[in-house]
């Protein structure tokens, strides 16, 4: 707060080049993402640096742009401005680093296709046009399913899973990607208790692993259990930090607005107690 | 089954065959994709392509005319993403008003050159002439390895054939990325794939079966062979692979049983005139999709009222 | 004056009605319809289902051909235009119905059902018609008119039954406008006031088929589907309002009718479908080009606008807090507008163009603060001077509260 009342106005080349190092430590850093459907923004000058080894909420009303923001880093919707790095390289050249978790309701689960086929579309990388899926392939999709308790059903057409099979089903094929950075869009919307528990033990094995992963997460009660980062956006950043510093009861009344905000702190307050 | 058969019906037998499956196989995608109606638009945009090709060359070689109508489907597909997203008008109805306007075009400019030295009108264009496509030299089944006789095959087969083949082998090297971003094109451009260009190049694909089949069967019914033989196959089986696979089976099917039924079953009906071709192909890959909507094993959804 | 048998003036001639008392009739047919199918479409197109009219369209044809069977059969004349359009309203009905039935009782999508049953049914259509050439009333029968549509050479008793049915559909359209619009517009709500979704759906659709019939002779079935949609979609850029649309749509529809069945008057050899349906398309052009609120020049101007508009805004704020600006449009426009040096230093505008953005982005910030339940405060985007959104004295509240904050941080360092 107190330095932005000072306007310093120097092009410092060393706040420069101390904001390029911090971003190549950073598993991904978004700079300044503005994205707009139309003549409003959806997301406003955001910056963002996600850590490496950590994990990470992105938190916000709905509509406040957090399926947007993670969109437009990775390239599915364009950006009106703003740079992608990770790892410090452009995200092009660092695709094969990066596994995203799509919401679930954003493909017809009636295409015609077995869950073991969509496991496989993780290895893609791996395959190519024509590379054979051999004995391996099929065992290491295998093994992504068994990490998400879904062996049994590897064989079964995906139209007749379960909203939250689907959302497994989802995470193994990321996991088949072997990648150091997830991004993860609602991947606890709409899904029974087990299934959540089974994600974010799965995730919180990545970051054991050492690995970074973000999740756009709707569920303010979650927050503090799953998470150890937080970013609080709504069309523009609110506030980023560790969980104990940036969700804080001010931060969620900036983020949510008023009367609503309350609603959700008390909620809060509740499951805490709960 | 002799002399007749070959030179009358084998090559428009083989040619409507290989038009169907030519257009069945990117049709799978299409109604994947929902865009089943693309082939619709394509099929009536490859009218104006068609008679622009032959008013700049003069012929109706069939290169110009393929890329004519190429060009005409590009154009079209180019027309309805701009009108699509500049407009901000649902994809339905901006594929209406570009197709409808192509196909007036393509027909006041067909009505208003000289076209009658050439084999060129809009009926034609509309139903086909599977039945004229005969094999004049043929003497029975020995002219098939005699190289005289084959040099005088109806153009349209190796025609045909080769598009068949092209689009075949394409699906086959590109089966991965298009399976892939047809179920999920927003994980597919994650992996750095280009889902836009994916996209035109299946419709691409698409327009270059019309183009070819065109001849063959008619410009509007080239839609019933991109949409009935894969919907048929959807409710068959609940993989994409036995899907592709059975599409191709109803398609050659309803070209074999069109053909058949067209030329013999109205002489069984004691009439001495054939129908048309097409048509009954149509017909049949119709009833064949109305058989499987009542007793295919995977018509219905999970949870979807039974009849 | 144009020359006397010039194109030109039997152009003339025929926009004035005196080309003829059946081409004035067909004119004035032409229009009515365009006016019917072009209010009647927008529904359609408002429901999101525009083509489904294409599917309505071609399943007519198996119709034409069965009446024309029919009437034969029993010693009438087959070419009874009323007989004709009884048959091809019953076999496009049943196409609807098809449609209908597999979208909602197998696992296949809408278009893939509309897609099969129009090619399906016009495939038997044409089956049909090679019967028909082969007998020997058929020969004369011209049934492939209904393809594309011709007027040449119509008779006085067809030209009014068209009128009629154009006058029909008018008079239909007028009647249920109201419920129409409140079931494409809100179909939930409109079933919340009590109307029985269902049957105004079936109304909108007998009203699409009726259309669709009625246009068969002048338009063709392969193309009549483009006086339902072209219409209202032109509209649509035009106004955000359904009843504007509606109007709008029937005005271009009728405008389009009347001037494409005049220019066939005039050139007897050009068939009647096709120039109505480019005609129409010429004028949904101009609305995409230049209408005012969805036209693609205003667009284009308006988006171009507002990037650079973002851009300064943003250049200005990463300025204002010291913050380096990587992205190379923000640059160029800084640069171009003298509010940076080439080696990105701000300049002396620059400084105050910067303070002057951060002095409104946290007046923002406090008004997003006390506005928050409020509906407008979406508008406090940070991108409009808080000077258009906000009095003088709503902004001096602002500033007083700035200004508190500021001393109490002040209280807080010492």
């Amino acid at each position: 707060m107190q330095a932005r009342d000072r306007i310093e106005l120097v092009a410092d080349r060393e706040a420069e080049a101390e904001a390029r190092a911090e971003a190549a430590r950073a598993a991904m850093a978004l700079r300044a993402i503005t994205v707009s459907y139309g003549e409003s923004p959806a997301v406003f000058s955001v910056d963002a640096t996600f850590p490496r080894d950590s994990l990470i909420a992105i938190v916000g009303p709905n509509g406040a742009g957090k399926s947007t923001l993670l969109k437009a880093a990775l390239g599915i919707v364009p950006r009106l401005s703003g740079t992608v790095t990770v790892f410090g390289a452009p995200l092009e050249r660092a695709r094969a680093r990066v596994a995203y978790v799509p919401q679930r309701a954003s493909v017809d689960w009636d295409f015609p296709t077995r869950v073991i086929d969509v496991v496989l579309m993780g290895l893609y990388r791996e395959l190519g046009l024509l590379g054979f899926v051999r004995a391996s392939h099929r065992e290491r999709a295998l093994a992504c399913l068994a990490r998400v308790g879904m062996t049994d059903f590897a064989d079964r057409q995906i139209g007749q899973l379960s909203g939250g099979q689907q959302q497994r089903v989802f995470l193994a094929r990321a996991l088949a990607q072997d990648a150091d950075l997830y991004l993860l869009d609602e991947p606890f919307a709409g899904v029974d208790a087990a299934t959540e528990k089974a994600i974010i033990d799965v995730l919180k094995a990545l970051k054991a692993e050492a690995r970074t992963v973000v999740c756009v997460h709707h569920d303010l009660a979650t927050v503090t259990a799953y998470f150890d980062r937080v970013l609080l956006i709504n069309t523009r950043r609110i506030a980023e930090g560790p969980v104990a510093t940036a969700f804080t009861a001010e931060n969620l009344q900036a983020t949510y607005g008023g009367r609503l905000a309350s609603a959700h702190i008390d909620q809060l307050r509740l499951s805490e107690q709960g | 089954m002799g002399a007749d058969f070959v030179q009358l019906s084998l090559t428009p037998i083989l040619i409507g065959v290989l038009a169907a499956i030519a257009c069945a196989l990117p049709g799978n995608f299409l109604i994947l994709r929902r865009q089943a109606l693309i082939g619709d638009a394509i099929s009536h945009v490859v009218l104006p392509g068609i008679v622009v090709a032959f008013l700049v060359t003069g012929s109706l070689a069939s290169l110009p005319m393929l890329l004519g109508a190429a060009g005409a489907s590009l154009i079209a597909v180019l027309l309805i993403e701009t009108i699509r997203r500049l407009g901000r008008i649902e994809p339905g109805a901006a594929m209406g008003v570009v197709f409808t306007a192509m196909f007036a075009g393509g027909v006041l400019l067909l009505e208003q050159s000289d076209t009658s030295g050439v084999h060129l009108d809009v009926e034609h264009a509309l139903m086909g002439n599977l039945e004229s496509l005969i094999w004049f030299d043929a003497t029975g089944w020995s002219s098939l390895l005699d190289p005289v006789a084959l040099a005088s095959l109806p153009p349209e087969l190796p025609r045909i054939a080769l598009v068949a083949a092209l689009i075949t082998v394409l699906m086959l090297v590109f089966w991965r990325p298009l399976k892939l971003s047809t179920f999920d094109e927003g994980f597919a451009a994650t992996l750095g794939l280009p889902v836009r260009l994916i996209g035109l190049a299946l419709v691409a694909a698409s327009a270059v079966a019309a183009v070819a089949a065109f001849d063959a069967v008619g410009s509007i019914i080239v839609i019933a062979m991109f949409i009935c033989p894969p919907a048929t196959a959807r409710l068959m089986t609940e993989r994409l692979e036995h899907q592709v696979a059975w599409s191709t089976g109803f398609a050659a099917l309803s070209a074999v049983l069109g053909y058949v039924l067209a030329g013999y079953g109205p002489l069984w009906l004691g009439s001495a005139h054939a129908v048309s071709a097409a048509g009954m192909i149509a017909t049949v890959s119709g009833l064949m999709l109305a058989a499987a909507c009542l007793a295919a094993p995977h018509r219905r959804r999970i949870g979807q009222p039974s009849a | 004056m144009p020359v006397p048998g010039s194109p030109i003036e039997a152009f003339l001639s025929a926009l004035l009605l005196q080309a003829g008392y059946n081409a004035g009739l067909v004119a004035i047919g032409a229009s009515l319809l365009g006016i019917a199918a072009g209010a009647g479409g927008t529904f359609l197109f408002l429901r999101k289902r525009a083509l489904l009219s294409d599917a309505i369209a071609h399943a007519t044809l198996p119709g034409v051909g069965i009446a024309f069977l029919v009437m034969v059969a029993f010693g009438l004349d087959g070419r009874s235009l009323v007989g004709l359009l009884a048959g091809s309203a019953l076999s496009a009905g049943l196409g609807l119905l098809c449609v209908e039935w597999i979208t909602r009782h197998t696992r296949l999508a809408e278009d893939t059902a509309i897609g099969a049953v129009l090619s399906v049914f016009f495939g038997f259509g044409i089956v049909l018609l090679t019967v028909i050439q082969t007998l020997s009333q058929g020969r004369q029968a011209g049934l492939e008119g209904f393809l594309l549509g011709s007027t040449a050479g119509m008779l006085y008793q067809d030209a009014v039954v068209i009128a009629l049915g154009g006058v029909l559909a008018v008079l239909a359209l007028v009647a249920l406008r109201r419920p129409m619009t409140l079931v494409s517009f809100d179909p939930g709500f409109a079933a919340a006031l009590g109307l029985n979704t269902r049957r105004i759906d079936l109304a909108m659709m007998l009203l699409v088929l009726a259309v669709t019939v009625a246009g068969l002779k002048i338009v063709g079935l392969v193309l009549v589907v483009a006086l339902l949609i072209v219409p209202p979609v032109a509209a649509r850029l035009w106004s955000e309002r359904t009843d504007h649309v509606v109007l709008i749509a029937g005005a271009i529809g009728g405008l389009s009718g009347y001037v494409g069945a005049a220019m066939s008057a005039a050139a007897p050899g050009l068939p009647t479908g096709p120039i109505i349906v480019l005609v129409a398309f010429s004028l949904f052009l101009v609305s995409l080009l230049l209408a005012p609120a969805r036209g693609v020049l205003a667009a284009a101007l308006r988006h171009r606008r507002f990037q650079l508009r973002l851009h300064r805004r943003q250049g200005l704020l990463s300025l204002a807090r010291g913050e380096p600006i990587f992205d190379p449009l923000t640059l160029k426009v800084l640069r171009r507008e003298g509010l940076i040096r080439p080696d990105r230093v701000p300049t002396e505008a620059g400084r105050l163009e910067a303070t002057r953005a951060l002095l409104d982005e946290r007046r923002f910030e406090v008004a997003r603060r006390i506005h928050r339940d409020d509906p407008l405060s979406h508008r406090y985007d940070g991108l409009t001077p808080i000077a258009a959104v906000m009095t003088g004295d709503e902004i001096a509240e602002i500033d007083r509260l700035l200004a508190d904050a500021a001393a109490r941080h002040r209280r807080e360092d010492a």
